[in-house]
């Protein structure tokens, strides 16, 4: 799909060298956190950006010299809900779809059939300025789906959103691949790419710094572990010196103890230090995230490249 | 005019009926204004004529000027709000875009029209127009609809945010006040009357004025049409350059 792809404003490097291959029909999640060059990415290889270097061909067709046919086969859903606030949200679909040579006839129906798929009927007549942020985001998706695309780029597409929303957009993501769509998303959340994506790649600073099924990548980070936090030093000492396969910190008196997280491990875990009479202060369990990705990954958090 | 300019020209027609303060900006405004002049200082005003006969030519253009900044706001929200970018995903042509937003804001100021010159017949305005010279009239202030209406697209495009956008037209709904709209210029102060001379929208009203009165003079309408002509071809070529920079 691209390779050697460079892009840069004045000096500031953005995409250092990208190389990304997706195959038809299957979902590709950019993972990375705010400033890696996702959005980037994403305009480059919908056409909204030139790049200084490399070649893009998406769908088949060069991003640069064959753009109309590029964009006749793509669908862009942007970080930014890119609807029109002043219209209803039936007037947006039939704008979609007034936009949209290949809509046009049954327009009347595709709006009426994308209001109901997307649970938007009841508020089709109100003003998009009156939505909530998940209702922006589905129609936003449903504009999209007028013109019939076959391959959508979502760019953070439940960023934001609450926890229900969020599911919801996963649900209607799972359906488009299902008909055969391929899905081209971006996330800062190492589980959405976990749910959704058949490849995963992480992007850091504008270099890809690893590409593979999610399952690659999880096994090249350190997986869920227990952390135990002692009131003292000599308990944690003790701890230490029962409890197998555990590093510890010594600054902030905790015991990191990998394991699964299920409850047999768990109980193992708590019986040992019971045989002892020792008990933790504080005990949580932790999967890893994002930060350990990029921790693993690229040695350093997200905190430092989120600049 | 291609089938995408008429659904662009729907939706930001759409936008300008919704919006009621751009209604009122675009259409009661100069109204109000008008009323302000004419009906409560008038009388004050000694222009050798019915104050109503002199000042009617200069609310027209203040009816075309009060609609501009609601069309820069709502040029830049179209820049800035990400709906541009699927415009563009969906091959929606640049000019259909930009023509949308000027044929809306030429279609608003024929209403905002429409109303000054209602208000002005109220208020006791008796024209000698003929029906050529009113021709003359609107064609001459849809011209300059059309070409502040490009100009205002520029700014729009070129502004960093709806908000800066709809600043930058003030100097547009300033302009006419720094006219012979309310005043003659030679009863001016030095400067300001220099200015009032020189600027666009004097020889433009003076026209409207000749034509209103059924005695057009051809000297001032040929820098008037110049004027008009200047501004569209400047606000076209800036606001193409812009879009082409930013989306």
């Amino acid at each position: 799909m691209a390779s050697g792809l460079r892009k840069a404003y004045k000096d500031k490097v953005v995409l250092d060298g990208i190389d990304l291959d997706v195959p038809a029909g299957t979902v590709f999640s950019l993972l990375g956190p705010n400033g890696a060059g996702k959005t980037t990415t994403v305009n480059v290889l919908t056409t909204l950006l030139r790049a200084d270097g490399g070649t893009v061909r998406v769908a088949g067709h060069d991003v640069a010299t064959e753009a109309k046919a590029v964009r006749a086969a793509i669908g862009v859903t942007g970080q930014f809900a890119a609807v029109d606030e002043l219209l209803t949200g039936q007037e947006n679909l039939r704008l979609m779809v007034d936009l949209n040579p290949g809509a046009a006839g049954g327009g009347k129906r595709i709006v009426a059939e994308l209001l109901d798929r997307f649970d938007l009927a009841e508020s089709a007549r109100k003003p998009v300025s009156t939505y909530s942020g998940g209702m922006r985001r589905k129609l936003d998706l449903a504009m999209t789906l007028v013109g019939h695309p076959r391959i959508i780029f979502l760019d953070e597409p439940t960023t934001g959103l609450d926890p229900r929303s969020r599911r919801t957009m996963w649900t209607i993501i799972r359906e488009l691949v299902a008909e055969g769509v391929t899905i081209f998303l971006t996330t800062q959340y190492l589980d959405e790419a976990d749910q959704l994506a058949d490849r995963v790649a992480v992007l850091d600073q504008g270099r890809m710094v690893a590409q593979g099924t999610s399952e690659e990548l999880k096994r090249r980070i350190p997986g869920t572990h227990v952390r135990l936090r002692f009131t003292t030093a000599a308990e944690l000492d003790a701890a230490a010196r029962i409890i197998a396969g555990s590093t510890r910190d010594d600054e902030a008196l905790t015991l990191r103890v990998p394991g699964d997280g299920g409850t047999k491990s768990l109980r193992a875990l708590l019986d040992r230090l019971d045989e002892y009479s020792m008990s933790a202060e504080e005990f949580s369990v932790h999967t890893p995230d994002l930060d350990d990705v990029f921790l693993a990954l690229t040695g350093h958090t997200t905190e430092v490249t989120a600049k | 005019m291609s089938s995408q300019s008429m659904v662009m020209l729907r939706r930001n027609f759409k936008h300008v009926a919704r919006n009621p303060t751009s209604v009122f900006n675009a259409v009661l405004m100069p109204v109000v204004v008008m009323l302000m002049f004419v009906y409560m200082l008038g009388d004050a005003f000694d222009v050798g004529v019915d104050y109503v006969d002199y000042a009617t030519p200069g609310m027209l253009l203040l009816a075309v000027c009060y609609g501009l900044g609601s069309v820069a706001t709502a040029v830049n929200s179209d820049m800035t709000k990400g709906i541009i970018n699927r415009f563009k995903v969906m091959d929606v042509s640049r000019g259909a875009v930009l023509t949308g937003h000027v044929i809306a804001s030429l279609l608003t100021n024929l209403v905002a029209i429409a109303a000054i010159i209602a208000a002005a017949f109220l208020l006791g305005f008796r024209p000698a127009a003929g029906l050529l010279d009113w021709l003359g009239v609107i064609g001459l202030v849809a011209l300059l609809g059309f070409a502040a209406g490009w100009l205002t697209v520029a700014l729009g495009l070129f502004a960093k945010s709806p908000e800066t956008a709809g600043l930058a037209s003030v100097p547009l709904v300033m302009l006419p006040f720094f006219s012979s709209a309310i005043v003659p210029a030679d009863k001016m102060g030095p400067g300001v009357r220099q200015f009032a001379e020189y600027q666009p929208f004097t020889p433009i009203i003076e026209t409207l004025r000749g034509l209103l009165n059924g005695s057009p003079a051809a000297g001032t309408a040929i820098v008037a049409l110049a004027w008009c002509v200047g501004i569209a071809i400047v606000g076209y070529l800036w606001a193409t350059a812009t879009f082409k920079k930013r989306a």
